[in-house]
């Protein structure tokens, strides 16, 4: 009879822990859920939407005469040859500004691990700002800097061959160069504060393991720190790529698109909002976010970057 | 270290220290140059002249100005309390909890941060003029979601995962009912997270552009930067740079603020989500 | 004070694999319980049952004479001693001790009075005003302490409590928590996987394997009459010798002689032919050093050391021998379950330090073969326990206890 009892009781309690665990789950989804709705609806709704209006010759002006045209409008860009020189410029950008900002931010992250005591603090505060300051603003102070009327480059640099009437954004190469520097200027923080904490973590005592194997600072950089943060470089440079393929803002505010300094934002932009070229606009945003899917694929695949590495775990 | 070495690391922080500093310098300067003076080929105003922050503040470009800093302020405090609000329950989950999702959540977030912003503008362009949300304040505040939320995710997370959550469950041995528990023990301990988590997420939102100028017309939603785009001047035969300056130097101060009071906050935060939007 | 009775506890998990199973022990008002095993044994988590933080599948857990299964942990009144002590970060040393109190609304003259007790019996007055983060291993500890007796508690609750202290300053801490123990005379339980802790700590030791309760006793009764191979093989260090013994008449031929065993002990060994010899090290010795008088207790061997380990005080010498496959492969087994990794089968012997043996010579030794214990390879039961001698010592233990609480009460 105790028997019987106690079996009871047994059974009950099991059905009770998986109840808990079950309710556990509904409350990790009750809780997460409204944060993941948001990011779905301000996002797979509109490319869906996008891929949606891609497909119809649609113009805001003329609403009556909106046509499906299938892949209609893709086979118009993808003709064009104003589509492959914005592909064009926006990877010229982003290969320069990745390249230079990881060379750049190492350096910075060097000094900034093997800087004084003192120093440190500071060097961590105005590294910051560059980074906080708007892009918007960081675009306009290059810009003033190296126009004709309010800059001073062309006076400094007078002994390069520059003269007061060098007119830096008149053509494309020389507004690519500073669109650069300025992109370069207020990005190269962020990646070095991930490479100081991806330097930070490779232990001192491989680097006296190193020293004591008889290797020399570059042998140590190369063999011994640089393999041991590749996690952190990757991940860094997969964020800046990504980032970098977006760029907009720079360019609107230096050269709005002048001399062929166009990027698919940018094309995007004027497609849709001035032009009000629903479809074709659409179209186009819908190449730059394949664009950088295929970007983030290949970089997962291909250098198996690990994302959870991304959390500092 | 040497010494010779001491000094060339030293030599490297005021490098860095001049090249952080230097483009703010000269917009700060250039704020400060009067319309004769903008031309002048210098690095320095020949005279400091406060009329730019004059005409942006209480002349001709006030009307224009100010009430995009007015925008700009509200839409992105708004924005980062909602998605700190939306990430803190989702962080607590993800942290916490054993649920089938987290990944999927983790991933998403992920994805969202790396979507390219125009992508979205195309379509919520076209929307907010149909249900009327366009040159709004809301009509902002939701896509803003999209650059807060998912850094505030991660860096909420990275957060919440590093409190020593067994604290709880010693504050209720030694007495504490689970509300006290959290209140006393918890909450002081997540209570940093979630503050820079809240500045990062403000930096994002303050920094936008491409929806500032693609989903307003007027000043009744515009922020800051989109203003400042688009601002050409009082008139025709002036510059519209100095004033341009003035306005920059304004929107810089918050942030620079920021950056001075919770410097080691953010570089925990930054490296900690690891995640840029 | 209060007693703590458990009666068929059973801890059952989502995936049904029982983390304890049926475990009934009760833990006398002021007696210091020890719960011991390897990692994975459900100790931790049946201690985690007593106070509260983790649910209890089926049984009773009776605390001061009350059933609490359904009480929250901040109502059974205990107090509880984490692994990495749980010190609340944001608080000073002060308010982390004060920390009980401030939740039961105790008033300010009061706390004061009972933290700088507390601190002044643990030698925290001079870092009341710290924060944790800033005190050494030693000092958080006794943080952790300060706040578990600051609260006049029904109970102490240890969780491994010593295992982030280096070994120094844990022989210190582990005297420090006996000695505040006796003098509070409260009821505690400790859980440890140390087994010097074990011994030196407890008035009783619970041997749990797999969430089974192997053996509850006092240490000397464990360590001379274990029930099973496993409680023979866990306490004690070095470790107990097993050898494979094969069944002679009255007697035994291990790999290292003949074991006489006399008729008592060979009766219980009838039936059997393979078996496992229990020796611990120190039942030899060198037999050039044993008087001739006690010679006659044991027998001797001679064999060739492997390696010999001089300790100033000790002296240990490690003997290879050959098993059957499949003794071999069981002791390796039990090795593996008491996490520790032993990769030869070899017998550690403990001579005298002034003994000239030394490693890589044959050496005659002697073996004292009263006190070895015969298990059944099979179940791993002890042959040759002696119930009742072990009852005895367990008794004495009691005694011991009893007097030394009164002495520490007058």
């Amino acid at each position: 009879m105790t028997t019987t009892v106690e079996r009871t009781e047994a059974v009950a309690p099991v059905s009770s822990t998986s109840d808990k665990s079950r309710a556990e789950r509904r409350l990790g989804w009750y809780l997460a859920g409204p944060a993941f709705a948001v990011m779905l609806l301000v996002t797979a709704y509109p490319i869906v939407q996008a891929v949606f209006d891609s497909l119809f010759d649609y113009r805001l002006t003329d609403p009556q005469n909106s046509a499906f045209v299938g892949l209609g409008n893709y086979g118009v860009i993808l003709t064009d040859s104003v589509w492959w020189t914005s592909f064009g410029v926006t990877v010229l950008i982003t290969v320069v500004t990745v390249a230079v900002e990881l060379v750049l931010g190492f350096a910075l992250a060097l000094v900034m691990l093997n800087a004084l005591r003192g120093l440190r603090p500071v060097l961590r505060t105005v590294i910051l700002i560059p980074y906080a300051v708007i892009t918007v603003v960081s675009a306009f102070a290059w810009q003033f800097a190296f126009s004709v009327d309010s800059g001073f480059v062309n006076a400094w640099f007078s002994f390069l061959g520059t003269t007061a009437d060098t007119d830096w954004f008149g053509t494309q190469g020389s507004s690519l160069f500073v669109i650069c520097l300025a992109e370069i200027w207020k990005t190269t923080p962020f990646i070095s504060l991930l490479l100081l904490a991806g330097l930070a973590q490779v232990p001192d005592v491989l680097q006296e393991a190193a020293k004591v194997d008889g290797a020399t600072w570059w042998q140590r950089m190369r063999r011994v720190t640089l393999p041991n943060m590749k996690a952190a470089i990757m991940v860094a440079v997969l964020f800046r790529t990504l980032d970098a393929f977006r760029v907009f803002d720079s360019v609107f505010v230096m050269t709005a698109g002048a001399n062929n300094t166009e990027t698919v934002s940018f094309l995007a932009y004027r497609q849709t909002i001035e032009r009000v070229e629903i479809g074709l606009g659409s179209a186009v945003s819908v190449l730059l976010f394949l664009s950088v899917v295929l970007i983030s694929v290949l970089f997962i695949k291909g250098f198996k970057v690990d994302l959870s590495q991304a959390r500092g775990e | 270290m040497s010494t010779r070495e001491k000094v060339g690391w030293g030599i490297g922080g005021l490098v860095i220290i001049v090249y952080c500093l230097f483009p703010v310098a000269w917009i700060v300067s250039l704020s400060f140059k009067s319309s004769d003076d903008i031309a002048n080929g210098q690095f320095l105003p020949t005279v400091f002249s406060g009329a730019n922050y004059e005409q942006i503040l209480v002349g001709d470009a006030a009307g224009l100005f100010l009430p995009a800093l007015v925008n700009s302020f509200g839409i992105c405090l708004i924005a980062t309390f909602v998605s700190c609000l939306l990430s803190m329950f989702a962080a607590y989950a993800i942290a916490r909890l054993d649920f089938p999702g987290k990944k999927l959540i983790l991933s998403t977030a992920l994805a969202v941060a790396i979507f390219p912003v125009i992508s979205i503008v195309t379509p919520l362009f076209n929307l907010w003029r149909q249900i009327g949300l366009y040159n709004t304040w809301p009509g902002l505040i939701i896509p803003y979601l999209s650059l807060t939320l998912p850094i505030s995710i991660w860096t909420l997370s990275a957060f919440f995962r590093e409190i020593p959550w067994e604290m709880e469950q010693a504050a209720q041995v030694d007495g504490a009912t689970p509300w006290q528990a959290f209140r006393k023990v918890i909450v002081p301990l997540a209570a940093p997270g979630v503050f820079t988590t809240a500045i990062i997420a403000f930096f994002l939102a303050w920094n936008d552009f491409v929806y500032g100028i693609s989903l307003t017309s007027t000043e009744a939603a515009r922020p800051v930067p989109a203003a400042l785009g688009l601002f050409s001047g009082a008139s025709q035969f002036e510059s519209p740079n100095g004033p341009i300056a003035a306005a920059a130097v304004i929107v810089t101060i918050p942030v620079v603020l920021l950056v001075l009071l919770f410097q080691r906050r953010i570089v925990a935060g930054l490296t900690n989500g690891a995640v840029k939007g | 004070m209060a007693s703590i009775e458990m009666c068929h506890i059973v801890k059952q998990y989502g995936d049904g694999y029982p983390a304890v199973n049926d475990v009934s022990l009760d833990i006398a008002d002021g007696e210091f319980m020890i719960l011991v095993g390897p990692s994975g044994c459900g100790k931790s988590t049946l201690l985690r049952m007593i106070v509260g933080l983790e649910d209890i599948t089926s049984g009773d857990m009776v605390i001061g004479g009350a059933r609490v299964n359904e009480k929250a942990p901040r109502d059974r009144n205990l107090s509880m001693v984490f692994q990495n002590y749980a010190l609340y970060p944001h608080l000073s040393v002060y308010e982390n001790i004060a920390f009980p109190l401030r939740l039961a609304k105790v008033p300010d003259d009061e706390v004061r009075k009972r933290v700088e007790e507390a601190a002044g019996v643990l030698e925290l007055r001079e870092h009341l005003q710290r924060k944790p983060a800033n005190l050494s291993g030693g000092q958080r500890q006794r943080v952790a302490m300060g706040r578990a007796i600051v609260r006049a508690a029904d109970a102490f609750l240890f969780d491994e409590p010593l295992s982030n202290l280096d070994a120094k300053l844990r022989g210190q801490m582990r005297t420090e928590i006996a000695r505040l123990q006796r003098r509070l005379g409260i009821t505690t339980v400790y859980v440890t996987h140390d087994q010097t802790e074990a011994m030196t700590l407890g008035d009783r030791v619970c041997v749990l394997r797999k969430g089974v309760i192997q053996q509850v006793a006092s240490p000397r009764e464990l360590y001379e009459q274990p029930v099973n191979l496993f409680v023979a093989g866990f306490i004690g260090s070095p470790p107990m010798n097993f050898l494979p013994a094969s069944v002679d008449g009255t007697s035994l031929s291990t790999p290292f002689g003949t074991v006489e065993l006399g008729a008592e002990r060979a009766e219980k060994i009838r039936g059997h032919d393979l078996l496992l010899v229990g020796i611990r090290p120190e039942y030899f010795e060198d037999a050039s050093l044993i008087d001739e008088a006690k010679k006659p207790h044991g027998s001797t061997f001679t064999a060739r050391v492997d390696v010999t380990e001089w300790l100033g005080d000790a002296q240990y010498a490690y003997i290879p021998y050959e098993a059957p496959a499949e003794i071999a492969e069981q002791l390796k087994e039990l090795s593996r379950e008491l996490d520790s990794d032993q990769l030869r089968t070899q017998a550690v012997v403990s001579i005298d330090s002034t003994s000239r043996i030394r490693e890589g010579r044959e050496a005659e030794f002697w073996l004292d073969t009263r006190k070895v214990h015969v298990f059944d390879p099979k179940t791993g039961e002890n042959l040759t326990r002696d119930a009742e001698a072990g009852r005895k010592l367990t008794e004495m233990a009691e005694e011991d206890r009893v007097e030394q609480v009164g002495r520490a009460k007058v």
